[in-house]
């Protein structure tokens, strides 16, 4: 845990990219779940902001 | 010969022309043997991609195209994801592509294993598994419609026979129970044969001695399997699923082919949903807004699987 707050602190790929990909995963699940509506409804900014995040992060050094 | 025919072709360029290409680097004469692809994928890919965005701020209507478009800001995004039967579609594509996956995984696997083993008319199995990969979507679109007809379908008659229901009892593309399932069917029977292709094509790739080694250290068969055969395959198994992932996340022709989305808007995938807004709607500005909600949806899971690709490749 706390080697992975260091990476997040000095902008490391790996812990930055696992954030990104957590952001991805939760937002397409919000997109599709069929429980609750406002869920669907923030989920593209969720995407969005993983995605985005991912291209940006995939570029850190290792 | 050919020296001969080098010296022509030097002596028919123009000087001035010869003169220019000598003077330029190694890197320029590369840039401009790349440039007319660059141009070719920003005129194909890029520009299309941003005149969507464009427009998806717009309440462009493509069959009014002397109307000027009007800037909305987010307005479409907020119709869009507030819309509960959009939502709807979304849990129709959800059902089919976790669905569709799981079972290609499953059968392909399962088959890819059984053609690796070494038996007499191999070749020719794997051709006619190979076979629904080959016909076009709208081909088995049509003639799945007929095999699903209650009265005279062969399907039904094949349940019938191990259910003991009356034939014409269900009509898997007029229930709105049955029909989600008909498609994920189709869809299977269809694609299986490429993901047993790309696990084959994996299991063909383990080196026989790593068997040899694990017999010697008497590893059961089934301790083989899950330390020896699982994790090589992995690679190709995770590249099927990102392939099968992206193309049923835009399943179109088959699914209007076998039931056009309903009954009701039971199996209307986003896809179907997207291309009425666009085509039979025509609110091109609000259709572009829902096609980049899916743009970035695909590109996010695509994003996730290669990452996974290249971790498990690095093992």
């Amino acid at each position: 845990m706390t080697s992975f707050l260091n990476g997040l602190l000095r902008l490391r790929r790996g812990p930055w990219e696992l954030v990104a990909t957590i952001l991805i995963a939760i937002g397409v699940f919000m997109l599709m779940q069929p429980f609750v509506i406002w869920a669907f409804t923030y989920s593209f900014i969720v995407t969005l902001v993983g995605t985005v995040m991912f291209i940006i992060v995939s570029h850190f050094p290792e | 010969m050919s020296y001969r025919t080098i010296d022509r072709g030097a002596a028919a360029t123009p000087e001035p022309v010869a003169r220019k290409i000598r003077g330029l680097s190694d890197r320029a004469i590369a840039w401009i043997f790349v440039a007319p692809t660059i141009f070719l994928l920003l005129a194909i890919n890029i520009f299309p991609l941003i005149w969507t965005i464009r427009l998806s701020f717009t309440n462009y209507k493509a069959n009014r195209i002397n109307r000027e478009p009007e800037w909305i800001g987010l307005r479409n995004y907020e119709r869009i994801l507030t819309d509960s039967d959009i939502w709807l579609n979304m849990q129709a594509t959800a059902h089919f592509l976790i669905w569709t996956i799981f079972f290609q995984v499953l059968i392909g696997f399962a088959l890819a294993w059984l053609i690796n083993k070494k038996f007499k008319g191999n070749d020719l199995w794997t051709t006619i598994i190979v076979l629904p990969m080959m016909l076009s979507p709208a081909v088995v679109g049509n003639f799945w419609k007929f095999l699903y007809q209650p009265q005279i379908g062969l399907f039904n008659y094949i349940i019938a026979f191990f259910t003991g229901k009356e034939p014409s009892s269900f009509e898997m593309l007029g229930q709105v129970n049955l029909a989600p399932w008909s498609i994920v069917i189709v869809d299977t029977w269809m694609w299986t044969p490429f993901v047993m292709l790309i696990c084959l094509a994996g299991l063909r790739s383990i080196p026989d001695y790593i068997y040899e080694a694990a017999e010697v250290d008497r590893a059961s068969k089934l301790r083989q399997f899950f330390t020896i055969t699982v994790p090589m395959v992995l690679p190709f198994l995770m590249l099927a699923v990102l392939f099968r992932g992206i193309e049923n996340f835009k399943m179109f022709d088959l699914v209007v082919q076998l039931t056009g989305g309903g009954p009701g808007s039971t199996t209307e995938l986003t896809s179907i949903n997207l291309k009425r807004e666009a085509f039979e709607k025509w609110r091109t500005g609000y259709a572009s807004a829902y096609a980049i909600i899916l743009f970035v949806t695909v590109f996010g899971l695509a994003s996730i699987y290669v990452k996974a690709l290249n971790k498990v490749k690095e093992r």
